[in-house]
């Protein structure tokens, strides 16, 4: 009975729990519930991956109604899949929330914290979940409303007008968005997706179509901040609270990548992007320059956070080339590199809000001689920072394994050498970081620093541990990515 | 009359386009959500339009008719606007809480702050 | 087959070394027996080894798919058997001579010390053993990476300097041309196993294989190929056991090791010696033969000579592949090994003489055959060695290498290898001659000072070594004979 509603459950459980925790009143008890609720929605997104993979697409009606009059749930290989990566990295950062919010978030205003951050995962849940164009955009509202109050918590002034400014950036994008999905109604007269699916690509190359696409695309380009949309990403991460920053990092941006993905190859067909359109020449550019430009940025920050953040734009970068090659090869490395990446940038971006808990900054200059006094904490930066590398061992050197494989099948040599490059120079910003923490001598007469809490330490090593797992038992993520691209890639 | 049959489209665009303009051009807080309240009302428009059937009346059934106009665009386009209004209150209770921590809605005085 | 946990067994050994030493931080005595412990175990585990692979067996083991189809996996060959057995080996000598040296010199970080080396040495473990082009590249980057905290480790300004540039060149060669070449592979073939004859031949267009081989020969940067080598002299900042182990043997053979493996087992020699594109890597490794060596006449600083010396010796090895003839692969092979022998004498006596009359200035070394005389004899014995006297192992070497470029009647190599000889000669004598016979006269009261006892024993091993070589090569050249192709 429960079993066949676990689709809609995904989505409604955070959304009802949401107000409970403002009823929690409390910042412990909203914290527990929320965990609690994080772990169940990961045992739905398991289940529902397992369905999907072993019995085909499961398609589920929202009260009923078929579609398309009625809102489809329909999930295939592909958001299974990203519903499991928001669901278990929602799940694995929530031993680490309570301390990190305790110290960052005032007393009075920690079960609204948890209240929104529920409200911000049904958003990101739902958008993945749901199989109707307009549903994805008003989850996608939810989700970036939610992300805007939740970076504006930041505890410096400037986490408002990150905030401010990502509001305006992305309120712009999600209307590109609705313009773009207004137009396909107004041509094909549905709004589910697996119709506009059948619908669009036999209207050709209309002005309307070509018209929709090109708002959806920069619309959910904005949201991915793919360069040169990505102005609004660096500050916002950088001055949201810590366990905000590790969550966005980890889930937002992936989820643009799904849309993308989704949009792109379900609604609109790789022929018409791909063939009729030069997407694949614009995106690869655009990617290889973000790419080169995200981490290069990166290089050259004094602020591990800010650094952290630049070099997202850097991977996403590379997310967008494995779309961009619009192969299976190329688009089984970008979903592997979204569930790789958010389990190494998720890390690191925790570590550094433990950094942050226990210095209460965390500038490069700070980190001297950490890596004897924060040995746990420092040695998680160590690894998940050579995952951004893509040192072998980690995951992060299979999903660029993958891309590059994918850029080398399409003949495109240029832009396998442009991802080693990014290797290249992400190790120069890694190898700051680490010079910082373990080749400069702590200063002298500083007070005792202690590592980091367990609990957080528990999150961290969750994440990272994951990340070097993956990257050494591949079947399970490139199994599962290699199936799901097929899927999008229309190929039996 | 051609042009006048897109009359509604010509009018959204422009207010799109002095929507964004708003948004980019000043320097208060404030009039760059007004902006983005227009160039989103310019989208609602353009709902609204599509939605209307030729000769159609309001999509309750009623006897007296049979052409109806399609509802389906008032629905979005009422989700859309409870979207909207949430994102201008988001937006102005962080331009309050801006105004508390700089003591300004001025982009370039905020800038200034930040930098020094 | 049954060799499979000792080859596993055999990278656990200094894995578990390196562990030890960093639990052992407060009892730095017990580092150093930890230390040594590790390699007398590693050493034995590759001899039983090596004796398996000259009995004919060939033992290996794939540990876990990387990416599906592509293991990370170690199977042992002669090659990479010699490589071992060197390295391990003369790990033990080292872990002796640091003691003394760590000891006298007041070293600090002493458990970053130990901890790296034994690291850097399961890296070069891992290498010699890797049973596929892909697990080879990942010991090669983790050597890098172990040995930079070494090269850094005096921590001074100049030091991270040097670690700057020695990450910079290894690090974007290794990255930017070997692993786009090995995914080139990977793409072209489907397979990077060795494989006796290549998997390139064949499979790939002649023009394919040109570009690849440029890929390969430079993205191999630890075997300092000009205009490649900079690093290897800004290394030399390191403590001088580092700078004699890693960057004389374990580090440098590991490059020119991984150049003959390419060579060997990716591209297979018939291919290379059939390639019309391939003549430019003799040049190139003749060339810096011919150009390290003038440099290094120059150098005031003895360590920074002998680098330059290193750099010219480690082409002779990939001169020995490009060559592509039996001979020429059986003389490369072995000049890793009388090479390692003769390089890490004189790195040696380098730091003793730094240890006990804190010189590091060949203008300042007048008269100290007088004051060190054991270190100086040893440092005869290398020099020697190195120029290709007998009763010194690296004539054999240099013999066959000889015997390669006549079989190819390649008459400019001849008269490289033989001029180059010459020119070790002109870099090397001088040191000597002012050793021994000082320009202001013999010293009226030379007394003696020699370096500690660990640092003189394990000088005088490696000395010893480098003689016996000479006279036992037989089972040197049985272990590297199967290279030549013909059984």
């Amino acid at each position: 009975m429960i079993a066949s509603h676990l689709p809609v459950l995904q989505v409604a459980l955070p959304l009802i729990a949401a107000p409970v925790c403002v009823l929690l009143r409390r910042g412990r008890w909203a914290w527990a519930f929320t965990t609690i609720v994080c772990w169940g929605m990961l045992a739905i997104a398991a289940l529902l991956l397992d369905q999907a993979m072993g019995a085909g697409p499961i398609s589920y009606r929202l009260g009923g109604w078929a579609p398309p009059i009625g809102i489809e749930y329909r999930l295939d290989g592909v958001n299974a899949f990203v519903l499991l990566i928001l669901a278990g990295t929602a799940a694995l950062m929530m031993p680490y929330a309570r301390q990190s919010v305790e110290q960052e978030i005032r007393p009075e205003r920690q079960h609204l914290f948890y209240c929104v951050f529920l409200l911000a995962l049904t958003g990101l849940l739902g958008i993945a979940a749901t199989g109707d164009a307009f549903n994805i955009y008003v989850f996608l509202e939810i989700s970036s409303l939610a992300s805007y109050v939740l970076i504006a918590l930041g505890r410096r002034r400037r986490a408002l007008t990150a905030s401010y400014q990502y509001l305006i950036i992305g309120t712009i994008g999600a209307s590109l968005i609705l313009i773009g999905i207004g137009f396909l109604y107004a041509k094909t007269g549905t709004l589910n997706i697996a119709d506009l699916a059948e619908r669009v690509p036999a209207l050709g190359e209309t002005p309307a179509i070509l018209a929709a696409f090109a708002f959806i695309t920069v619309g959910v380009l904005i949201k991915l901040a793919l360069f040169p949309f990505h102005l609004w990403l660096p500050n916002a991460y950088a001055y949201a609270p810590s366990f905000v920053s590790a969550f966005f990092a980890a889930t937002a941006t992936k989820v643009g990548a799904y849309m993308l993905l989704r949009f792109v190859f379900t609604v609109f067909g790789a022929p018409f992007a791909f063939g009729t359109l030069p997407l694949k020449e614009v995106l690869l550019s655009l990617s290889l320059i973000a790419v080169l430009a995200g981490s290069l940025a990166a290089l050259f920050q004094t602020d591990l956070k800010r650094l952290l953040a630049f070099s997202s734009v850097g991977q996403i970068g590379y997310l967008g080339v494995g779309i961009g090659l619009a192969s299976v090869t190329g688009v089984t490395g970008a979903l592997v590199h979204v569930f790789n990446h958010a389990l190494m940038k998720g890390g690191l971006f925790l570590a550094a809000g433990a950094i942050a808990y226990r210095l209460g900054a965390t500038d490069l200059s700070a980190l001297h001689g950490l890596g004897r006094r924060m040995p746990f904490t420092m040695a998680a930066v160590v690894i998940g920072g050579l995952g951004l590398v893509g040192v072998p061992i980690t995951s992060g050197f299979v999903s660029k394994w993958y891309l590059v494989q994918g850029a080398f099948e399409e003949g495109l040599w240029p832009v396998a050498l442009f991802v080693l490059v990014g290797s290249l120079i992400a190790l120069a910003y890694v190898g700051r970081v680490i010079e910082a923490a373990y080749f400069r001598a702590a200063p002298e007469g500083g007070e005792p620093v202690r590592e980091a809490p367990w609990a957080m330490q528990l999150s961290i090593w969750a994440m990272i541990a994951g990340s070097v797992y993956f990257g050494l038992h591949t079947d399970l993520t490139v199994g599962i990515a290699e199936r799901a691209a097929a899927v999008l890639l229309g190929a039996p | 009359m051609e042009a006048l049959t897109h009359v509604n489209y010509w009018a959204a665009i422009a207010l799109a386009m002095i929507g964004l303009y708003a948004i980019i051009a000043p320097s208060n807080l404030v009039k760059k959500l007004i902006g983005l309240g227009m160039f989103q009302t310019a989208i609602f428009l353009i709902y609204i339009t599509v939605g209307k059937v030729e000769g159609g009346t309001a999509p309750i059934i009623d006897p007296a008719y049979d052409v109806y106009s399609n509802p389906l665009p008032h629905v979005l386009i009422l989700t859309a606007i409870v979207v909207s209004v949430s994102t201008l209150a988001v937006g102005l209770a962080l331009t309050v809480a801006i105004k508390r921590a700089y003591g300004t809605v001025e982009e370039d005085d905020i800038d200034e702050q930040d930098r020094r | 087959m049954s060799h499979a946990p000792q080859l596993l067994a055999a990278l656990a050994a200094p894995i578990a070394g390196a562990l030890l030493v960093w639990a052992c931080a407060r009892w730095p005595r017990l580092q150093e027996l930890a230390s040594l412990a590790a390699a007398i175990a590693l050493f034995g585990l590759v001899v039983s080894l090596a004796a398996a692979v000259m009995a004919g067996d060939a033992p290996r083991v794939a540990l876990f798919d990387i990416v599906p189809g592509l293991p990370v996996a170690f199977a042992l060959e002669p090659l990479g058997a010699l490589f071992a057995l060197i390295a391990s080996f003369l790990w033990i000598v080292t872990t002796v001579y640091s003691i003394g040296y760590v000891r006298a010199n007041r070293e600090g970080h002493q458990t970053r010390y130990y901890a790296c080396f034994a690291a850097a040495l399961a890296s070069a473990i891992g290498v010699a053993f890797a049973g596929n082009m892909f697990t080879l590249f990942l010991f090669y980057e983790a050597l890098t990476l172990s040995t930079y905290p070494l090269v850094t480790h005096s921590g001074t300004e100049e030091a991270r300097r040097a670690g700057r540039t020695y990450l910079g060149f290894l690090l974007s060669t290794s990255i930017l041309l070997q692993l786009f070449a090995i995914l080139w592979t990977w793409v072209e073939v489907g397979t990077l196993d060795f494989r006796a004859g290549g998997i390139l031949a064949g499979a790939v267009s002649e023009r394919t294989a040109a570009v690849l081989l440029v890929l390969y020969m430079f993205g191999i940067g630890k075997a300092a190929l000009m205009p490649l080598h900079a690093w290897l002299p800004a290394a030399m900042v390191a403590p001088t056991p580092v700078s004699a182990l890693l960057h004389a043997v374990a580090v440098v053979k590991a490059g020119v090791f991984t150049v003959l493996k390419v060579l060997v087992y990716i591209f297979g020699l018939d291919f290379v010696a059939s390639m019309a594109g391939s003549e430019w890597l003799i040049a190139v490794a003749s060339a810096t033969i011919v150009i390290a060596s003038l440099i290094a006449l120059r150098q005031d600083d003895l360590k920074r000579r002998l680098a330059y010396s290193t750099v010219s010796q480690l082409a002779y090895v990939v001169l020995g592949g490009a060559l592509a003839t039996g001979f020429g692969v059986v003389g490369g092979a072995m000049h890793i090994a009388t090479h390692a022998f003769g390089k890490i004498t004189l790195f040696f006596c380098a730091g003793a003489i730094y240890t006990a009359a804190h010189k590091r200035l060949v203008s300042e070394l007048d008269g100290i055959g007088y004051r060190m005389p054991v270190t100086m004899g040893a440092f005869t014995v290398g020099a020697l060695g190195l120029i290709g006297l007998p009763p010194f192992a690296a004539l054999w070497s240099k013999w066959y290498l000889v015997g390669g470029a006549d079989e190819g009647s390649l008459v400019p190599v001849i008269a490289v290898l033989l001029g180059s000889s010459l020119l070790n000669a002109l870099y090397f004598v001088p040191i000597l001659a002012r050793a021994f016979f000082p320009a202001g006269g013999l010293p009226v009261a030379a007394g003696r000072e020699e370096a500690p006892w660990p640092i003189l024993a394990a000088t005088l091993v490696a000395a010893l070594g480098t003689a016996a070589l000479f006279f036992y090569p037989q089972a040197l050249l049985e272990l590297v004979q199967p290279l030549a192709g013909s059984p």
